[in-house]
């Protein structure tokens, strides 16, 4: 039995699919545990599936935490990996959708120096084209709000770089399902049937003076 | 050897007031019927060894020589006794020790809660004296795992590990416990076994829909075949399995862990998948017309190469976890939940037949195989024995009742090819991890586990020398493991594969070894050297005779290959037989 290093070692994936990979959002219902952040990223990074945005906060019900994760991938890569998150102790529900199904949202925040946005461009005109609004006016610097897609965000930076930005940050992707209806209830119900456990941190990071150890 | 079995002890346990947290694990740990830890001791869980100083009488503890034996030992118990193992670790090193069999465990599915040490609370993240991040090292190879800083926790996160890591597709748990915590006196409520977590579904539910889809499907088959893996002895669904597979009178072939789910001799059992498996059973997986695969996962160990497995085939696939359903081979038809439920329901609606002709294609290339491979590999008339012999033997002097632990390599694939079991639960080796160095500590834990029964570990030279330190367990507590090695002087798997698709450049597979038996006997372990054919069935009884443990080296050919084969890269059908 002959065979060439290479037959024996790589495998040549000429089955691949025809499929593509585009965006996809996938939504998560969590408990609200330490170290859950954690047992979900490394469902990506162990198959080196970069993040693109990830956010996690509460839901409308408490004790109960959402998660919106962004990736470039496969349909069927993300389909098993939402099987996997699934498969977590602490995950209530996973979901995924392509862009067409969802409604999203990005908030940027733009810091600007006043004194240049005054002299020289018409403020009046870029808010109102950018549908930004101005959160803080001071004499040193004012600062803009703006929320919308990846491309009008990054638009915005454009428009003010020549007046000299000073800082910019941007949140990731919020999303709401399109074909959700009836989740809110679901969610309420559910806490309802059977509150959600309290979280318990560590209360004695603080107390280092006060206890003998070896 | 004497092991106490823990009585299945009453629901709730009563209120105590004012004890430690650490008195706490102990009485919860025996609330949840757990009769034997396997631990070693160190700083940051002396509180929790102290209290269970009181507890000697009720809770057997096994001091192993190094963590990763706990682990193994624990995992072997389980696999065994179909009960959750307990290992007992202190913090940092002892922690990180324990990785490897939770990895082992992992991917294996045995149900093992592990208690790891932790540094005071106050001190996490202070770099600490034996401070390790346990938490995040363990969460890729645990089912769940969590970090109690306060005593009131205790007894519910024990009693949540013990129900993830035993229910639905069973895994290793780690619970994590700050040394403020062990020491911390609290009143006990009294300990309650958990029933139900609310996000968690340990069985999806089963729809009949799929069921009756199926039943379909197999009732139309011209040529059905069955593969089964652990999951029919995870879900005790041994005799469920058998009715299924006489009434619908298909042949099964077992994966490496679903091996003793069915007894060797069954006439429908058709032998071993995969890259070392029978020859009938890799090619005809290409030729059936319905594959119905039973709590297995299609490893690529199991499948070869997945644009060329079974596509002509339409796929049953029968698992209680949906994140293996379409994961590797895309299911016609997928039957989510507990096989134990879900058998029953199919083999209802399953027509009674035989499929002659279907299955004596089984039997025929069986008889190719025989004269190709096993009969030189098992009764060699001449030359240097050979592994296939030995196990052949120890057979023959058994009589398929021994629990058999197997190690990782060419004496794994040759003992799992041709080891006969009368019944479920007597194979143990480490499959998706392959991790050498398992089976010494992993037969210790199966005789803890079986007390009543023989068990033999079978392990390579290099294997051996792995985790050859637990000797000194055996030699300390008595477990009465018979332990055969096979020793062909080479690390003799690597060395097939340098042989076979490097040009022979044998690159540090040339193994020495210590004189075996001189060091069981430094252990007070009796032993002897095979080096002559003419001797070995004598030195075998001799072994199975002897009043506990025992080691019989066997000296087995240099450069023996194990076939058949799929090489990598290369679909079943393309097994070769030399």
């Amino acid at each position: 039995m002959k065979q060439s290093f290479a037959q024996a070692f790589m495998y040549s994936p000429n089955s691949g699919s025809a499929s593509i990979k585009e965006e996809y959002t996938i939504t998560v219902y969590t408990e609200n545990h330490i170290g859950l952040l954690t047992r979900i990223s490394i469902i990506f990074s162990r198959r080196k599936i970069n993040i693109e945005s990830l956010n996690t906060s509460p839901s409308e019900i408490p004790g109960i935490h959402r998660f919106n994760i962004v990736i470039h991938e496969t349909e069927d890569v993300v389909k098993k990996l939402v099987r996997q998150i699934e498969k977590q102790v602490e995950v209530l529900k996973a979901y995924y959708n392509t862009n067409d199904e969802i409604i999203w949202q990005e908030m940027a925040l733009y810091k600007v120096p006043t004194s240049e946005i005054a002299a020289k461009a018409k403020v009046e005109r870029l808010l109102r084209q950018y549908g930004a609004r101005a959160v803080v006016i001071r004499n040193d610097y004012t600062v803009f709000e703006t929320t919308g897609h990846r491309e009008e965000t990054d638009q915005l930076i454009e428009v003010l770089a020549p007046f000299g930005l000073i800082e910019f940050v941007r949140s990731a992707r919020v999303a709401i399902i399109k074909a959700s209806a009836g989740f809110h209830e679901k969610l309420r119900e559910f806490e309802q049937a059977e509150p959600g456990e309290e979280v318990i941190e560590n209360e004695y990071l603080d107390k280092q003076q006060e206890v003998f150890s070896m | 050897m004497e092991v106490a079995t823990a009585p299945a002890t009453a629901n709730t346990t009563q209120p105590i007031m004012n004890i430690t947290g650490s008195e706490v694990v102990i009485r919860s740990l025996l609330a949840e019927g757990a009769s034997t830890v396997f631990g070693y001791p160190g700083g940051a869980i002396m509180p929790i060894y102290d209290a269970l100083y009181d507890f000697n009488d009720q809770l057997q503890h096994i001091l192993v020589r190094h963590e990763q034996g706990a682990i193994h030992a624990a995992q072997g118990f389980a696999r065994t006794s179909g009960k959750t193992g307990v290992v007992f670790a202190t913090s940092g090193p002892g922690a990180t020790n324990l990785v490897t069999g939770l990895a082992d465990a992992m991917i294996d599915s045995t149900p093992v809660v592990c208690i790891t040490g932790q540094v005071f609370a106050h001190l996490l993240g202070t770099d600490a004296f034996q401070e390790t991040d346990v938490i995040n090292i363990t969460a890729p190879v645990t089912k769940w795992n969590y970090q109690v800083t306060d005593a009131s926790e205790i007894s519910e996160v024990i009693a949540k590990a013990f129900y993830i890591a035993g229910s639905g597709r069973p895994g290793p748990v780690l619970v994590d416990i700050t040394k403020n915590a062990q020491v911390q006196k609290i009143d006990f409520a009294g300990h309650t076994p958990c029933k139900h977590i609310r996000s968690y579904r340990p069985k999806p539910q089963v729809r009949s829909e799929f069921v009756e889809a199926a039943a379909k499907l197999i009732n139309e088959a011209e040529r059905p075949y069955i593969l089964f893996g652990q999951g029919v002895i995870l879900g005790n669904a041994e005799a469920e399995f058998k009715a299924f597979v006489e009434k619908s009178g298909i042949p099964a072939a077992w994966t490496l862990l679903g091996l003793s789910a069915l007894p060797t001799n069954h006439p429908l059992n058709v032998g071993m998948l995969g890259m070392h498996g029978n020859y009938g059973p890799n090619v005809l997986t290409n030729e059936c017309d319905v594959l119905i695969a039973i709590g297995m996962r299609f490893d690529d160990r199991v499948t070869g190469r997945l644009d060329k497995y079974a596509k002509q085939a339409k796929i049953i696939h029968l698992d209680i976890d949906p994140a293996e359903i379409d994961k590797n081979v895309k299911a016609t038809v997928p039957v989510w939940g507990d096989c134990k439920e879900t058998l029953p329901l199919l083999t209802n609606l399953v027509a009674q037949k035989q499929h002659t002709a279907w299955v004596q294609r089984f039997r025929d290339m069986a008889e190719e195989e025989h004269k190709v491979v096993i009969q030189d590999e098992c009764n060699p008339q001449s030359g240097e024995m050979t592994m296939g012999e030995v196990i052949n033997l120890l057979n023959k002097l058994t009589n398929g009742n021994a629990v058999i632990v197997t190690d990782v390599g060419q004496h794994q694939m040759v003992a799992c090819r041709y080891a006969t079991f009368n019944q479920s639960r007597s194979n143990v080796t480490s499959g998706g991890l392959g991790t050498m160095g398992f089976a010494l500590p992993a037969a210790i834990g199966a005789k803890y586990g079986a007390p009543n029964r023989p068990v033999v570990a079978v392990i390579g030279d290099g294997g051996f020398q792995m985790t050859i330190q637990e000797l000194g367990t055996i030699m300390q507590f008595g477990a009465d493991v018979k332990i055969i090695i096979l020793n062909n002087n080479f690390l003799g798997m690597v060395r097939q594969w340098q042989e076979l698709f490097l040009e022979k450049r044998y690159s540090f597979v040339d193994i020495t070894s210590p004189d075996f038996v001189q060091v069981a006997k430094g252990y007070y372990i009796d032993g002897q050297r095979i080096t002559d054919r003419s001797n070995l069935e004598t030195g075998l009884q001799t072994m199975l005779n002897h009043k506990g443990s025992y080691l019989l080296e066997v000296m087995v050919a240099k450069e023996n290959n194990v076939f058949p084969m799929v090489p990598q890269g290369c679909g079943v059908a393309e097994i070769r037989l030399k």
